[in-house]
């Protein structure tokens, strides 16, 4: 699933610019601990967290993911928008909750990695 | 051994924003010498669980790296309170980090036995009240 089609089924923003819309993304994780996206996270390339701090995009970076959605009517910081641009890690929010975001995207085909 | 790379890093105590940077660093390097990329990945997550311990129990320390064609190898040192049972800091959910690590998202005492899992040699040197020192060995070519 591509970035604006992910965007468009949970009714996010997209906060960073210049964002690649041919990655594929095919597997997500849903935490708001990071430890545990360190530890228990396959190769997932979409994260969705209700963490707001610049820890987010390093573990994102560090685990390969490409993209980061912030639920609960969170927002990225400005600090965090930069990091993510520099790094090329797309950052969208969302109203919605975790488990609704996540919902929505399992049914249209988003699934975890080793379920 | 030809080719060496060697790097220090400062690793701050307490400083959410800059913790990382020297893992992030270091992936750069492993990407732009082809270092293939799940061996990237198994080094970054390595070291970036244990710069993370260092800053948040350490009160910061240092990291030496060195990578030559075969392997890298980190050592990250802090001066902090040092590991009183080793033995229970290894294991899965163990953590002594306090509240405010947790709010960050962190300290869920996943860190050194992930550090484990992700490296092929791992020692830890720790003394109380002196500090801890941690040695990753990852080999860029798997057996």
């Amino acid at each position: 699933m591509k970035i604006s089609e992910i965007a468009e089924l949970i009714k996010a923003e997209i906060c960073t610019k210049n964002y690649d819309d041919s990655i594929d993304i095919f597997s997500a994780c849903s935490a708001d601990l990071m430890s545990d996206v360190m530890a228990f996270s396959k190769s997932n390339a979409l994260l969705l967290t209700g963490l707001v701090n610049p820890q987010v995009i390093r573990t994102a970076e560090m685990m390969d993911i490409k993209a980061v959605v912030f639920v609960r009517g969170k927002k990225p910081l400005d600090n965090m928008i930069e990091m993510a641009e520099e790094k090329g890690i797309v950052l969208l929010a969302t109203d919605y909750p975790m488990f609704v975001a996540s919902g929505k995207l399992y049914k249209s085909g988003i699934h975890g990695r080793g379920d | 051994m030809n080719n060496v790379v060697v790097r220090d890093y400062i690793i701050p105590a307490n400083d959410f924003t800059i913790a990382g940077e020297a893992s992030s660093n270091v992936r750069k390097i492993l990407s732009q010498i082809g270092v293939a990329p799940d061996i990237v990945k198994r080094t970054s997550i390595a070291m970036y669980e244990a710069e993370i311990n260092a800053m948040i129990h350490g009160k910061g320390g240092q990291a030496h790296v060195e990578i030559d064609e075969n392997k890298i190898v980190i050592r990250i040192s802090d001066q902090g309170p040092g590991i009183e049972d080793l033995d229970l800091a290894m294991q899965e959910g163990y953590s002594t980090a306090p509240d405010s690590i947790r709010e960050m998202g962190f300290g869920a005492g996943m860190g050194l036995s992930n550090i484990k899992k992700h490296s092929d040699i791992l020692e830890i040197n720790t003394a109380v009240n002196e500090g801890t020192t941690v040695l990753i060995t990852v080999f860029f070519k798997q057996e």
